[in-house]
């Protein structure tokens, strides 16, 4: 008897939580079809009273603004994406969230940077642009994959059977180290890439879609290096290799594994591909400063949750679907709210879709791929 | 080979070569790192002793000694016969240190030869002149090489020489760098007793101890750290093992004296020091807040900075005249009513929904919940609320009738610190002892079992997210009371970050280990922005709080001072393995008796069968 009226008063503390999570989930679905339905009202009919109820003088956008929002939020997704496989990868095979892959993904920049400007002093960036990228991407890869190499050798594989929260704390550590010490090498001082030679940097129109040669430059190379990465997780025998090690540690090096390398191999990849993330950066927003990996990484995971953790295809779809609400959000669903100055909540809104997905769907939009022991 | 290698005593030569190249070369590179970072130019302002021993050579000098020690530690194995440490371990500490001091030269070459100012900001002529003792590369060259061998040669001693030089040596070292280090706060509380002289004899005039207070003072450190050889533990023991009302009377005593000493230093003390304890206060205050997040309900709330803001900026809009919405201008008191309102509900807002998530997720959701919280403090939306990038300006201090305390005067600020942290130390050490603390160290265990054994874990957990919030909603409003003015700038992540760093150096779930943490820390380093005891690091603390994070993470993830509890959860596999061995001498030892009672129990086993 006593049991009973114990678990029933239980049951009803855990649904008052659980009402309370509802009214978030409607209150968040709320606003946004109401942002939604005021811009779209707006765009078929600029002066009807819904519209115009939270925000006056609402302009709406034209098709052309819409498709610039779309295209930089593609360009700049590509790039959440491509660090995001790091985490994914990371998180996948080790279960834990390496804190510092944002920190790498700032070493390439920084690499990117000071190679560079060297290859402009010399003048060899303006005669032989393509020649010069190849070079600066493949020290970029260098770079990165030897600070991920080297954190996951210092500071992680230690503390391979720790309980999960220890290497987590400890990658903080690590991305506050890296942080610090490239400040102390390089200098407080924002760096600012070279410009890109003008054939490659000009305007181009792609099937009505305006689009700057510098996007159109990241998302090729974006593609490329997924094919890449594709290629090398589900054809080669390493890719092979990292799959079972994600999937069971102790069965896969039964099956004679070597589980120590792959999971070096593991950083080597997601380096690489955060190196390649920082070139990219580094080329479209022109400035680099030791700080430039804290916020890109924190929304790389998110995409990388986004997409379902441990899930590559995941990571990147999720990237881009991160860097397009992240993009077009402010604009069509807080601007018809009447929120002044949303450029600003830009990176709230990311955060946002976080809290998101993890109340909707926590495992992501596209499923995670995680062993039993990670999963619970 | 290698095992016979292990237990027999090796020649001097013989060394393990591979293993001593790798650490001599990990030597040179920490200190060419070191000096490339700029540490050793930039301490050197910093006096230690006269102009004999700046801070930046102390830095560099203690690596290879640090190293020496680390590359000839010999792994103890239980159940393995060791071989005694020797010759053969000096010899290793020697060439890592050489090895060291070769790198470093190799720098110099470098320096003199080639210019790579562009990228590395700090290769500099000081930089070469600091390292050369301004006396020329091949000076330079050879002292580095000379000092990197004799200072491994040192490390790699600690292991060989009698635990008695060794504990004396480590005080006294250790006891002359503190005194350095509180150079100001020791001079500024002797001239507050009008003690000048002393100071005068202890410190140089342009900084650091004088030769002959180093060399007198490290003699009374020596001798006294040899009277109380194993006393200062026995007294701890004791105090241990007493119980019920002997026990209270010492923990009373102790409580009278830190009471006293607390209200009674500050009046002695400076500005500059008042103020440091001031800042040292509210970081605790945030601290003792995280330690029953973190420490004791095992939550890493890494948006920890929120609830601090959300302190700060309701006292801000409560009390301050210019308050841009809504200015009711209520007494500080009254308005902590409002503070704790606001921190509790924010806390149970952020907690529900991340209370049912996964651990790692919990940390990463927090921090983007910090991160929309400062977003919106700073964002042109809520800019007529709340101020937006311009903050809210003149916050009045309190008034308590007799006094004004405001940041003018940190005195006050300490002693309204001092109270609160009274207040948020008793609560969690009454909360530690009760059904909720109980509850919350079962979640952080196993939260699974914890359910089953019928705690609401839910409900646990918010309280956790609530009282952790309240407290360091108080910290806020102390800030703003103090500072005068509350920015969106003052919460970045980093604060967070930082109080992590204190909970987790102290020592995770113990309000011992939290105290020391923020003296040491906030007191020694500083906080985000609030410059320490040590002024020169503050461009490198926030590498010094890393290092340190990963540092305790791999070393001793319990803490400087541990608590009993999480310490056997972090070990536990050391714990078992201990009992295993243990359990196998008890095994051998009582063989007999076991088959007596393995009959017994079979017996047994048969008829309650039949």
């Amino acid at each position: 008897m006593s049991t009973h009226s114990l678990t029933t008063k239980s049951a009803r503390r855990l649904a008052a939580v659980d009402r309370f999570l509802t009214f978030i989930r409607v209150f968040l679905v709320a606003l946004i079809v109401i942002g939604l339905l005021a811009f779209i009202w707006q765009q078929i009919d600029a002066d009807n009273p819904f519209a115009r109820w939270r925000n006056p003088d609402a302009r709406g956008l034209t098709g052309d603004q819409f498709k610039g929002l779309l295209i930089s939020g593609l360009s700049q997704g590509s790039m959440y994406g491509l660090i995001a496989l790091g985490y994914s990868m990371v998180y996948g095979v080790l279960g834990f969230i390496n804190f510092a892959h944002g920190e790498v993904f700032m070493v390439g920049a920084m690499t990117g940077f000071i190679a560079s400007e060297k290859f402009q002093a010399n003048g060899m960036w303006e005669q032989n642009f393509i020649l010069c990228l190849l070079l600066i991407i493949l020290m970029a890869i260098l770079f990165s994959t030897f600070t991920a190499v080297l954190m996951e050798r210092v500071a992680y594989r230690p503390l391979r059977n720790s309980p999960r929260l220890i290497p987590l704390i400890t990658s903080i550590g690590v991305s506050f180290f890296i942080q610090n010490f490239v400040l102390g090498l390089f200098g407080p001082a924002s760096k600012s890439y070279p410009r890109l030679p003008e054939w490659l940097s000009k305007q181009r129109s792609i099937l009505t879609f305006e689009i700057a040669g510098t996007r159109l430059l990241v998302l090729v190379v974006a593609a490329v290096s997924m094919v890449v990465l594709w290629y090398v997780v589900e054809r080669t025998k390493t890719g092979k290799a990292m799959r079972a090690v994600a999937e069971d540690k102790e069965i896969a090096a039964l099956m004679g594994i070597d589980v120590n390398r792959t999971i070096v191999t593991t950083f080597a990849v997601g380096g690489a591909m955060a190196g390649v993330g920082g070139i990219l950066w580094g080329l479209m927003f022109r400035s680099v400063t030791h700080m430039t990996g804290f916020l890109p990484g924190v929304k790389a995971f998110t995409a990388a949750v986004v997409g379902g953790i441990g899930n590559l295809g995941g990571a990147m779809a999720g990237g881009i679907s991160l860097g397009s609400a992240e993009s077009i959000a402010p604009m069509v669903i807080l601007e018809p709210l009447g929120v002044p100055g949303v450029s600003q909540l830009k990176d709230a809104v990311a955060f946002t879709v976080l809290v998101l997905v993890l109340l909707f769907k926590p495992s992501g939009l596209f499923g995670e791929r995680l062993s039993a022991e990670d999963r619970a | 080979m290698n095992e016979r290698a292990m237990d027999l005593p090796r020649s001097a030569v013989d060394q393990n070569w591979p293993h001593v190249l790798r650490w001599g070369l990990v030597c040179g590179l920490v200190l060419v790192s070191l000096c490339l970072v700029g540490m050793p130019v930039e301490l050197d302002k910093r006096a230690i002793i006269e102009r004999h021993l700046s801070l930046g050579y102390l830095f560099v000098l203690l690596v290879p000694i640090a190293i020496g020690w680390v590359s000839s530690t010999l792994l103890v194995l239980e159940g393995v016969e060791n071989r005694r440490q020797g010759l053969y371990d000096l010899v290793t500490g020697l060439v890592v240190g050489l090895i060291g001091g070769g790198v470093l030269s190799l720098l110099m070459v470098a320096l003199d030869n080639w210019n790579l100012r562009d990228p590395l900001v700090n290769w500099s002529p000081q930089l070469f002149r600091f390292l050369t003792y301004e006396n020329g590369m091949g000076f330079g060259a050879a002292a580095w090489l000379c000092t990197g061998a004799l200072l491994g040669l040192a490390g790699a001693a600690l292991h060989v020489v009698p635990s008695v030089v060794r504990r004396t040596t480590a005080f006294v070292v250790f006891g002359l760098f503190f005194l350095s280090v509180l150079e100001a706060a020791i001079s500024d509380l002797s001239e507050g007793f009008g003690l000048e002289s002393l100071t005068d004899w202890l410190y140089a005039k342009k900084g650091g101890l004088t030769v002959t207070s180093t060399i007198v003072v490290g003699l009374v450190i020596g001798a006294a750290s040899m009277v109380t050889r194993g006393r200062v533990k026995a007294a701890t023991n004791r105090y241990r093992d007493m119980e019920g009302a002997e026990r209270q009377k010492a923990s009373m005593i102790l409580f009278v004296v830190v009471a006293v000493l607390c209200i009674v230093l500050p009046m002695f003390l400076g500005k500059i020091m008042n103020e440091l304890l001031a800042n040292v206060g509210i970081f605790l205050l945030l601290a003792l807040g995280l330690n029953i997040v973190v420490g004791l309900a095992g939550l890493l709330d890494l948006g920890y900075v929120a609830f601090f803001a959300v302190g700060g900026y309701t006292t801000a809009v409560l009390t301050s005249p210019n308050s841009p919405w809504f200015a009711p201008e209520l007494h500080f008191g009254v308005a902590l009513v409002f503070v704790v309102i606001a921190a509790g509900l924010t806390g149970l807002l952020i907690g529900a929904p991340v209370i049912r998530m996964r651990g790692d997720y919990l940390a990463i959701v927090t921090l983007g919940f910090g991160e929309i919280i400062r977003l919106l403090f700073m964002s042109d939306w809520l800019g007529p609320y709340f101020g937006g990038a311009q903050g809210i300006t003149n916050i009045p201090g309190v008034d308590l009738g007799f006094a004004t305390v405001k940041g003018t005067d940190p005195r006050s600020v300490f002693y309204l610190v001092l109270v609160f942290c009274a207040i948020a130390i008793y609560t969690s050490w009454r909360l530690q002892a009760s059904r909720l603390g109980r509850a919350w160290m079962a979640v952080r265990e196993d939260e699974q079992v914890a359910e089953a054994m019928g705690i609401n874990t839910v409900n646990a957990k918010l309280m956790a997210f609530v009282v952790g919030a309240v407290l360091a909603s108080f910290s806020g409003a102390v800030l703003a009371a103090k500072v005068g003015s509350i920015f969106p700038t003052s919460f970045m992540i980093l604060v967070s970050i930082i109080i992590l760093v204190v909970v987790i150096v102290g020592g995770m779930g113990n309000i011992a280990g939290v105290l020391v943490g923020s003296f040491v820390l906030i007191g020694v380093l500083g906080g985000p922005k609030q410059p320490g005891l040590l002024q020169e690091f503050q461009n490198y603390k926030l590498l010094i709080y890393g290092i340190l994070l990963v540092f305790m993470m791999l070393k001793r993830p319990e803490g400087l001072v541990p608590s009993a509890r999480r310490s056997r959860e972090l070990h536990q596999d050391e714990f078992l393995q201990d009992a295993w061995l243990q359990g196998d001498k008890l095994e051998s030892e009582e063989e007999e008796g076991t088959v007596v009672t393995a009959t017994v129990s079979t017996g047994e086993v048969g008829g309650a069968e039949e």
